[in-house]
């Protein structure tokens, strides 16, 4: 192997195999120097988290490596036995993952899961690696070091937790990180923190990383290389700035202008609303005893788009609920087109549960596994049109082919279909009633940039063919930018600064809305430092 | 969570007393006469009124419920009808066969039972996951009777290892004991195994399948901490409950296995007090049966509640 000397991870064309012979990863090579940290960018199914599982022997779900090499602080893996394997986990290169909440054993304290690593492979003794775990709690800038261990994970928050899993990573004092989106899962003005600190931790203790993710600002402000892979192949490789600044291929290009465009000034859109449809006046909701809604007033005017954007606990969603009538309010007015609506779906008559439909954020979901997507979307044609036979097929033709999908989806069961492709789906479902208001409730936080992008097109072209009128719940500041016309910021339950979007995003007044706009990842490689900078003031 | 315990108690406690009414009226429901019963061939209508009488069998029903509930309150089983001794005198040696055959068979069948299903679960579709699930299945399947007799038959009658009748006494040593329980405590762990096993499996499965098993392989630990130390814990509630329920079923679904081996225990003692219509020993038992059914199950809901670390270790109040 012609590794470079100082390289402490190198990969030759290495090529994983699923259980079924699909081909995930194929003909990958790569070097990673000490110290550094190279972004491995792609939509889902590029095989990124693959060659990340790859570089620590491992094979998820009975994948496996079928050829290349994999050479890791000078052992060679491919051909290592198991001992040898999980010998280097943990010591020499470890894991951090997406999901901080799922990847904690709920019943073991955090100290005792954290020290596990040093202590099962006998690095320290456990004096020696207790002191480090509290030294990186206090690095993280974690709550009581000394004392936060004894926590169980339910018992932090979610920022709190990521941080936690980097400690556990960094416990056995690795010399390579592979981060598996580690700030995907976290709010916004949450990330900026994280990624500040991973970037910090990373560059004091000289570790190395593989940093995998698909949002290229986040790895834009913290890696040295990046690798764009698509389908499990290489798409090019360079630089940070060469890749983001002079994209060779095309397929990179489209990543980063679709990313830039996200961050373009908004667009100022602007549709000549007409009528109030929806109009809630000083509502307040919740579950138990707590309100997770407090005093909330909005208006939705027919034609246009209202967007609803607040942090994971800000009570948008119950929000979304409240309107579907899943949640009936505690206190306050509901009106829908100048008529009190009926706080809970069962007392809607057959009119009322037409005219206000929803989408969700999890198509593959919210489509019944055993029903073909003709089915799906025939289903409200007959329960609210009394569409039947000739007629309905017709019909759900004529719906596929405006959200742009074959007429032969039609027998197809969602399995067989994309999550781009069961959203568009979803939107014709909810198109089949003919509803006067859409619920859109984070319809494209779980799709891929360019198929969200496809999605929002859509949304935004059916506004303009039919005139829909969208109540728009997201977190993404971006998606806000590029399809509202006003804009309401939510903030634990209570609303704290509403406008047109152009308006709110050039001029936000609320301290709060200053901050998540601020938060939102740019381009620029210097923009968490400015972040940063400006927070401290 | 100890409103949710609480909470568990009290309907522990409700289902007690339903089942007490039910066992009760169920008793009262019996075909024929508990006074027909004893004067058999001899009853004459004078002598039946009489006993009558003489048993309190005139008065309401109601006021005797009221009665036997509160003397069984005060641990007063009443008097069996057939030989006028109380019944607690006669119940409580019995129950206490029934329960060391109980324990003998748990102390061996939950061990064996939850390392099975682990191991099968570690590794799973291998020819040991397969080999047991057939054999566990199969010994479920064959009716306790029939694998007594098969047992007898192998371990008895062919071999002469084990006595085939469980004759113990007052005084008995300890071993003479084993031994001549041995092959009824075989019977009840193989008719057990089969459902603790398949359960552990499943749960154990289930907690595999969490990321949080995959980070603990990435952080290199050996596949019996994996299994041991992370994914268990996580599936015990599962497994608690299907033990309790199984040990309930040694202690209270005997009977038959108690009549192949003759052994002196509270199901046959059950069994022959419905034959005699001696109610006061019938209502005895099938309180004590009862009792202890609800009181595992009980166990197992609290020991679940206890076991979740979330009802365990609550978050601090938040603002």
């Amino acid at each position: 192997m012609s590794a470079p000397r100082d390289s402490v991870l190198a990969i030759r064309d290495l090529r994983v195999v699923a259980p079924n012979g699909a081909v995930l990863v194929d003909g990958i090579s790569l070097d990673l120097p000490r110290g550094e940290i190279l972004g491995l960018i792609g939509e889902s199914g590029a095989g990124k988290s693959t060659i990340g599982l790859a570089a620590m022997g491992y094979g998820r779900g009975g994948c496996r490596i079928a050829g290349g090499r994999i050479e890791l602080a000078g052992t060679e893996l491919t051909a290592s036995s198991r001992p040898v394997r999980e010998a280097m986990r943990g010591a020499r290169i470890a894991y951090v993952a997406q999901s901080a909440a799922a990847a904690f054993d709920p019943a073991m304290r955090l100290d005792r899961q954290i020290l596990e690593t040093p202590l099962q492979h006998g690095l320290m003794s456990a004096a020696e690696a207790r002191d480090w775990m509290v030294e990186l709690f206090r690095a993280l800038q974690l709550p009581d070091p000394e004392g936060f261990g004894r926590r169980y994970p339910h018992q932090v928050s979610g920022g709190q937790l990521q941080r936690a899993m980097m400690a556990m990573a960094m416990s056995g004092k690795p010399d390579v990180l592979v981060l598996d989106e580690p700030t995907t899962a976290l709010d916004v003005t949450t990330q900026v923190e994280v990624l500040a600190l991973l970037r910090d931790t990373i560059r004091r203790y000289g570790t190395s990383a593989l940093y995998i993710t698909h949002d290229l600002a986040v790895v834009a402000q913290l890696a040295d290389r990046l690798m764009v892979l698509r389908h499990g192949r290489e798409v090019e490789s360079g630089t940070t700035a060469e890749v983001l600044e002079s994209p060779r291929e095309d397929y990179t290009r489209r990543l980063v202008a679709e990313r830039r465009e996200s961050l373009a000034p908004a667009a100022g859109v602007r549709h000549d609303a007409g009528e109030t449809v929806l109009d809630l006046r000083n509502v307040d909701a919740g579950y138990g005893g707590s309100l997770v809604l407090q005093d909330v007033s909005l208006s939705v005017r027919r034609g246009e788009t209202l967007a609803v954007v607040g942090e994971s606990g800000s009570g948008k969603s119950t929000l979304a609920r409240l309107v579907a009538g899943l949640l009936p309010p505690a206190r306050g007015v509901v009106d829908f087109r100048g008529r009190p609506l009926p706080g809970s779906y069962r007392d809607r008559d057959l009119a009322g549960l037409k005219s206000i439909q929803m989408i969700y954020q999890l198509p593959d979901v919210a489509l019944n596994p055993r029903q073909t997507v003709g089915e799906a979307i025939g289903r409200p044609l007959a329960f609210y049109r009394g569409l039947r036979g000739a007629a309905r097929r017709e019909e759900v033709a004529r719906l596929l082919a405006l959200i742009g999908l074959p007429g032969d989806f039609a027998d197809r069961l969602p399995g067989a279909l994309s999550g781009g492709q069961n959203q568009r789906v979803c939107i014709a479902r909810a198109l089949a009633a003919e509803p006067d208001l859409l619920i859109c409730d984070e319809v494209t936080s779980a799709l891929d940039p360019l198929i969200a992008e496809d999605i929002l097109r859509l949304l935004r072209r059916l506004q303009d063919e039919l005139g829909m009128t969208y109540l728009f719940i997201t977190h993404d500041l971006s998606v806000v930018r590029r399809l509202a016309d006003r804009t309401v910021v939510m903030q634990k339950g209570r609303i704290v600064e509403e406008g047109p979007t152009a308006t709110l995003f050039e001029t936000p007044r609320a301290a709060y809305t200053r901050t998540l706009l601020d938060s939102v990842p740019e381009l620029r490689r210097d923009w968490l430092d400015g972040v940063l900078a400006r927070r401290v003031r | 969570m100890s409103r949710l315990i609480l909470g568990r108690l009290a309907w522990g406690l409700l289902t007690l007393w339903l089942v007490s009414v039910l066992v009760f009226a169920g008793t009262e429901l019996l075909p024929g006469d508990v006074a027909a019963a004893i004067l058999g061939q001899n009853a004459t209508p004078e002598s039946l009124a009489a006993l009558r009488e003489e048993l309190g069998l005139n008065a309401p029903a109601l006021q005797r419920y009221v009665a036997w509930l509160l003397g069984f309150l005060h641990g007063d089983l009443g008097e069996s009808l057939a030989n006028r001794t109380p019944v607690a005198e006669l119940l409580w040696p019995r129950f206490g066969n029934t329960m060391a055959l109980a324990a003998y068979a748990a102390v061996v069948a939950v061990p064996l039972a939850v390392t099975l299903g682990i191991l099968s679960a570690v590794r799973r579709g291998s020819l040991f996951d397969r080999g047991a699930n057939v054999i566990a299945l199969a010994t479920v399947s064959l009716p306790e009777y029939f694998l007594g007799l098969l047992l007898i038959l192998l371990l008895s009658v062919r071999t002469g290892l084990l006595p085939s009748l469980a004759n113990t006494y007052e005084g008995m040593g300890f071993l003479a004991w084993l031994q001549a329980t041995t092959l009824p405590m075989i019977v009840l762990t193989l008719v057990t195994v089969a459902q603790i096993m398949r359960m552990t499996r499943t749960a154990v499965l289930g907690v595999m399948d969490q990321p949080f098993i995959e980070m603990a392989y990435l952080k290199g630990l050996r596949n019996g901490r994996v299994v041991l130390r992370h994914a268990v814990p996580n599936a015990a509630a599962p497994i608690v409950n299907v033990v309790a329920f199984n040990i309930a079923y040694l202690i209270t679904g005997v009977v038959l296995v108690e009549a192949v081996f003759n052994y002196n225990g509270l199901g046959r003692f059950m069994v022959d007090a419905v034959s005699k219509r001696d109610l006061p020993m019938v209502q005895g038992a099938a309180m004590v049966f009862a009792a202890v059914y609800v009181l595992l199950n009980m166990t197992a809901d609290i020991a679940a509640i206890a076991l979740n670390p979330r009802l365990r270790h609550p978050r601090a109040k938040e603002a």
